[in-house]
């Protein structure tokens, strides 16, 4: 009912207001994500107040552009996601949709958005094939991909001499491509996998894969898993030393959620990329203090701060096109160079992927944290075109080649 | 039930006994009640949804028809849902079968497993029962979650295509399929209330109150058991293969033992082992999850309060509330 009331006000606004004023473009964007499961932290709430930052520092309704925000919570199910976005694009009059962390959710709406000409601009899942196989000319991946976390991790992790690997792979497809990815960038780049262990899918006790891999006396520990997994992995390899006695934890799929809620006693050492991070630049700082005044005190993960950068661009784009279709906008998006205080100066490219560069950064020890939330230090930069799949290695049907 | 138990008169006298007149006729007023319903939903709701609620109101008949019906506690149906739903993206994506048929395949592979999995339980009671049911299910979660070349591992399979029923009629718009899941529920709604009342169905509610009675008598008890278990096995896979069809993806979600609990919640909060009770807990858990979406983490907890309640205040759930109130078994 009160979906219909608000459906029929906004029509009916949007009808009192075309004829008054001829360049009033009413645009609603719908962030889907995780609100209250595993990766509530990292998206959630934080990823509305983001797209809302992004409507205000953008002065939409100075230029004409009148934004309605809406969210919901898509439990990391498909089905569940699928249907929110469905009945946002067929009965809410929602143009685009923000964020959708799960790959298998992402895919989904990646779909759904393609068959009804909608736009998606995807910040919270990691699947490359969002802008591989399954590419759409209809979305935007913004913040990262597993790609860029490999190159990331594997590469610049493997040129800083942590030349051999050894890998606690959760055992299921996305482990196995974690690791496969991530082995072929550190082979390529000089170094060596000593071995690899595949650990039962989601479990809670790691402790003989983390012998063998102490056993193995590679330099560094890959951790190809997520979520739950990770945490469980990074704790306790703390509680055998791992760190301490001189090998390297690298987190393939970790957030600075994640070493938030670890705490840097046990993530200290830890190495991980990441596209964002909030102390990098007196800009990064300025925005991150006013979203953690409105997040609780909590700093923007990569993800959130993907969804302001994206949100800022679509409507740079829908100003630039003087209209929210679907297809002038992308073409916008993908024409007009984007730069925001977060992410600095990048393009989109051909097959939807957001070109930007990527960070390796150490997780501090507790005695070099000097505030709360003060918890990397940068040790690498990898440029864009090094951190993300090369155009002419696209499995994209988009791509020309 | 304490009229079967004192009868020693065969299943087909059971059968007269259990529904009178003026019963049968509300039930005949309720399907025609239910059949205008499904008329007039697409117009009023959104069409996904009422897909959605339907496919899960078919599962949860189906569960019902085994707790309910049967008295055998699954806590493993998620298995032949989710097989199904596999199978059936998997047959319409890759091997370019017609809706229908790939439909068919995914009900058919649930019924199988249902003769796997069953002929297996079956040989325990109780909470051994349920365990039995609720291992293989997860060995079911496992092989989906370790073949990604049949499954799609965590991402599922994606964009399955709605195809042309019987190959002529195309179901990409949502109106068209809604005729087509509207069928299917009510075919299946309609098997089960058939089997519920027929003789078969008597006997397996005279083992449900009393076993060692039933086998003193003649009949083969778990025979009938197992017959009943893959015939509620084939129809969540029904529902299964359908709601693939109608989301496009067969995911992990579907096979995880969580949904093996929503079930049972749909189940207990419409009424055990009542005909129209799991409909009604369909509607109400699913649209929880659609209307409450926008609250985040506070639909979980929304959902533990509805099913407190229940438990607490009325027990047979809320058509068995109904059905107690008018003194008419629904």
């Amino acid at each position: 009912m009160q979906l219909k009331t608000l459906l029929a006000a906004t029509a009916l606004g949007a009808l009192m207001a075309s004829p008054a004023l001829a360049q009033q473009i009413s645009v609603k964007a719908g962030v889907l994500n995780d609100r209250s499961g595993l990766y509530a932290d990292l998206s959630g709430e934080g990823s509305v107040i983001a797209a809302r930052l992004a409507v205000e520092d953008f002065k939409a309704a100075d230029k004409g552009i009148k934004v309605e925000i809406v969210s919901a919570d898509h439990q990391n199910k498909p089905d569940v996601g699928s249907t929110i976005a469905r009945q946002w694009y067929d009965q809410d009059g929602v143009d685009l949709i923000l964020d959708v962390p799960t790959s298998s959710v992402a895919l989904a709406v990646n779909q759904i958005t393609r068959e009804k000409n909608k736009v998606h601009i995807n910040s919270g899942a990691a699947s490359s094939d969002l802008t591989g196989k399954a590419c759409s000319p209809n979305t935007v991946h913004w913040t990262y991909d597993t790609y860029a976390l490999a190159q990331g991790t594997g590469g610049a992790m493997t040129k800083a001499g942590g030349d051999s690997w050894f890998f606690l792979t959760a055992d299921y497809a996305f482990g196995h491509a974690l690791e496969r990815d991530t082995s072929a960038v550190v082979t390529k780049a000089g170094g060596k996998v000593l071995g690899a262990v595949r650990t039962p899918f989601p479990g809670t006790d790691f402790s003989s894969f983390l012998l063998q891999a102490q056993a193995s006396k590679a330099k560094v520990i890959g951790l190809a898993n997520a979520g739950g997994d990770t945490i469980n992995s990074i704790k306790q390899a703390g509680e055998f030393g791992i760190v301490a006695g001189g090998q390297k934890l690298a987190g393939l799929l970790v957030f600075a959620t994640d070493v938030h809620a670890l705490g840097l006693q046990t993530a200290q050492g830890l190495v991980l990329t990441e596209s964002f991070y909030w102390d990098m630049n007196d800009q990064t700082r300025a925005w991150s203090e006013r979203f953690a005044k409105l997040n609780g005190g909590k700093k923007p993960s990569m993800v959130q701060a993907g969804v302001y950068s994206g949100m800022l661009h679509y409507l740079k784009a829908v100003e630039a096109a003087k209209s929210k279709d679907s297809a002038a906008v992308m073409a916008k998006m993908k024409e007009l160079p984007t730069d925001d205080p977060l992410f600095g100066k990048g393009t989109v490219r051909a097959d939807g992927r957001k070109m930007h560069d990527m960070y390796l950064f150490e997780v501090k020890k507790p005695s070099e944290s000097k505030a709360p939330w003060d918890y990397y230090k940068q040790v690498a930069v990898l440029k864009a075109d090094e951190a993300f799949k090369p155009l002419a290695e696209s499995e994209c049907p988009l791509v020309k080649k | 039930m304490a009229d079967i138990a004192s009868t020693d008169a065969p299943a087909a006298a059971l059968a007269i006994g259990e529904v009178d007149d003026s019963t049968a006729r509300l039930h005949r007023n309720l399907m025609i009640g239910i059949a205008i319903a499904l008329v007039i939903a697409p117009f009023v709701a959104y069409p996904v949804f009422v897909m959605k609620v339907l496919c899960f109101a078919l599962f949860a008949l189906a569960f019902n028809l085994l707790l309910g019906y049967g008295g055998l506690l699954s806590f493993g149906h998620a298995a032949y849902f989710g097989m199904a739903s596999y199978v059936s993206a998997y047959t319409a994506k890759h091997w370019g079968l017609t809706p229908e048929l790939a439909i068919l395949a995914g009900t058919g592979i649930a019924a199988l497993l249902g003769l796997a999995f069953g002929a297996l339980a079956i040989r325990r009671q109780g909470i051994y029962f349920a365990m039995i049911t609720l291992a293989l299910a997860q060995m079911a979660f496992f092989f989906s979650l370790q073949t990604p070349r049949f499954t799609g591992g965590e991402d599922g399979i994606q964009a399955v295509p709605r195809g042309k029923l019987l190959g002529l009629f195309s179901l990409a718009d949502d109106r068209a399929l809604y005729w087509l899941v509207a069928a299917v529920f009510m075919g299946g709604l309609l098997l089960i209330y058939r089997v519920i009342h027929s003789p078969f169905g008597q006997v397996c509610k005279a083992i449900r109150d009393n076993e060692p009675r039933a086998i003193s008598l003649g009949y083969r008890a778990s025979q009938y058991k197992l017959a009943v278990f893959v015939l509620s096995a084939g129809i969540a896979g029904l529902a299964g293969a359908t709601k693939a069809i109608v989301f496009q993806l067969a995911s992990l979600t579907d096979v995880h033992w969580s949904m093996s609990g929503e079930v049972v919640l749909m189940t207990l909060v419409g009424g055990l082992g009542t005909v129209f009770g799991p409909i009604v807990g369909a509607i109400v858990i699913v649209s929880m999850q659609n209307f409450l979406a926008t609250l985040g983490a506070w639909v979980t907890v929304v959902q533990g309060v509805v099913f407190v309640i229940c438990v607490l205040l009325f027990r047979e759930g809320i058509v068995g509330m109904i059905a107690k109130w008018i003194k008419k078994p629904l």
